[in-house]
């Protein structure tokens, strides 16, 4: 009876001794697995908790973007229905408004901004046209200052913690008109929200007061004078960095979800796959311990 | 009939200058769209008529009206709705742009219905505005107070 029972022990052990090996690591023993799982568990529970939160702020980010969108474009329906243009050829100044923000693990939402925005820099350059770029939000400093921090006309951070309000977007439009920067035209690039699992980067174009007087289709609205083509150019950039604000944060937010969400999973397919081997090892301390209370007695 | 309205559809619509003597062409419909920041009050919507106070004077804006763009000033917004019935808003400030196909786009920094506003309120703000326009002491101070006083005057105004 024991000779059986030692004969089925001596084969398994003899099997995971050719198992460890061909490893080239140490087991991990029981502690080690103990602590890893316990580290994983926590970080499943945070990312769960954070893929909540900005669920609730993806739900309030996108409610609020509905009259937004409509407001916004309204705003651009002048531009659009004017086809208000550039003149071609000539050597004009541009700008270009990257809006993204400050916080991070949210996917591929400041990348894609920075890639578009490189993307329009190396175009135009190449055109021999100048370009400066106003960024809203840190991240997109960050990743622009370390190939193209010659271009950054303007930064602006605390952006992403609270929603964007119009009076952030005026912030801004004053800071930018107070550089004193005379551009001709440029653009608003920023991730317009698809849907929940999906947005884009996209840009609006925006125009200064000089080339939307004189576009050629300017002349049939009437009664237009100086003064009130400023103050409409004011208002109308104000209008289109809002409307960039609010598409982005609702962009962010349901991309931090999205991340959020395949982190929680991954780790626990990875607290699944420890288990498993918490267990194994289990079993194979026991058997060790057997082994060498069996392997002691019959000695005796 | 039918010929001739066949008969004008075929000519190309030539877009020139329109003065007030030429006869309006395009659509008899006003797609009108009215919102500010956080709220759409109306979207593309067809409506009559509509009164906006301009920084230079109030418009009545109809279907087909002549292409412009103006700066709202703190004041009333009415709009007269297909079947009659008129409805008043509040604006701060903002724009309005009417377009050659007869849209008109009303985006304001700040509306609200009119029974919204309290009349109280506004005249104790108004006072108080008032007041601070003898201590204001810099131009950009002054002006801010100014903006208040005006802004409260009209709501006031607006409301009796």
């Amino acid at each position: 009876m024991s000779r059986t029972c030692n004969d089925n022990v001596l084969t398994y052990l003899a099997n995971s001794v050719c198992f460890y090996s061909g490893q080239v690591r140490n087991m991990a023993t029981l502690k080690d697995i103990t602590i890893r799982l316990k580290s994983i568990k926590n970080i499943q529970k945070i990312t769960k908790s954070m893929k909540m939160v900005a669920a609730a702020k993806y739900a309030r980010a996108e409610r609020q973007l509905k009259p937004a969108r409509v407001y916004g474009n309204g705003a651009v329906a002048l531009y659009e229905k004017a086809e208000i243009k550039a003149p071609e050829g000539v050597a004009n100044k541009h700008l270009l408004i990257g809006v993204s923000s400050d916080r991070g693990l949210c996917g591929a939402v400041h990348s894609n901004v920075a890639k578009a925005i490189k993307a329009k820099i190396a175009t135009l350059t190449g055109e021999g046209k100048e370009v400066m770029v106003v960024n809203v939000g840190d991240k997109l400093r960050n990743i622009l200052q370390r190939t193209h921090s010659n271009y950054l006309l303007l930064s602006c951070k605390e952006v992403g913690r609270k929603p964007p309000t119009f009076t952030d977007a005026s912030i801004v439009a004053t800071e930018l008109l107070n550089m004193g920067y005379e551009f001709d035209q440029g653009a608003v690039i920023y991730n317009r929200f698809r849907s929940v699992i999906s947005y884009k980067t996209d840009e609006k174009p925006i125009f200064s007061i000089d080339t939307v007087a004189n576009s050629e289709n300017m002349g049939i609205y009437d009664d237009i004078d100086a003064d009130v083509l400023r103050n409409y150019q004011e208002f109308a950039l104000v209008n289109i960095i809002y409307f960039g604000l609010k598409e982005s944060t609702t962009s962010e937010q349901s991309a931090r979800m999205t991340a959020m969400d395949s982190a929680s999973k991954n780790a626990s397919e990875m607290i699944d796959k420890l288990t498993l081997t918490f267990n194994r090892t289990r079993q194979a301390v026991i058997t060790k311990e057997l082994i060498e209370i069996i392997s002691g007695a019959a000695a005796l | 009939m039918m010929a001739a309205r066949f008969l004008r559809r075929s000519i190309p619509v030539l877009r020139q200058a329109r003065c007030y003597a030429d006869a309006p062409s395009g659509s008899s419909q006003m797609s009108f769209t009215f919102a500010s920041p956080t709220q759409v009050y109306f979207k593309e919507a067809s409506v009559k008529q509509v009164d906006v106070p301009t920084l230079t004077g109030a418009f009545g804006i109809l279907p087909a009206h002549v292409p412009t763009l103006q700066v709202l000033r703190p004041g009333v917004v009415t709009v007269f709705n297909d079947d009659g019935s008129a409805a008043k808003f509040f604006v701060s400030s903002g724009s309005i742009t009417v377009n050659a196909d007869s849209s008109v786009q009303l985006l304001a920094e700040e509306a609200f219905p009119l029974d919204q506003l309290d009349v109280a309120a506004a005249k104790a703000n108004l006072e108080k505005a008032q007041s601070e326009m003898a201590s204001a002491s810099d131009e950009a101070a002054r002006a801010e107070v100014q903006i208040n006083i005006d802004a409260n005057e009209a709501i006031v105004k607006a409301l009796e």
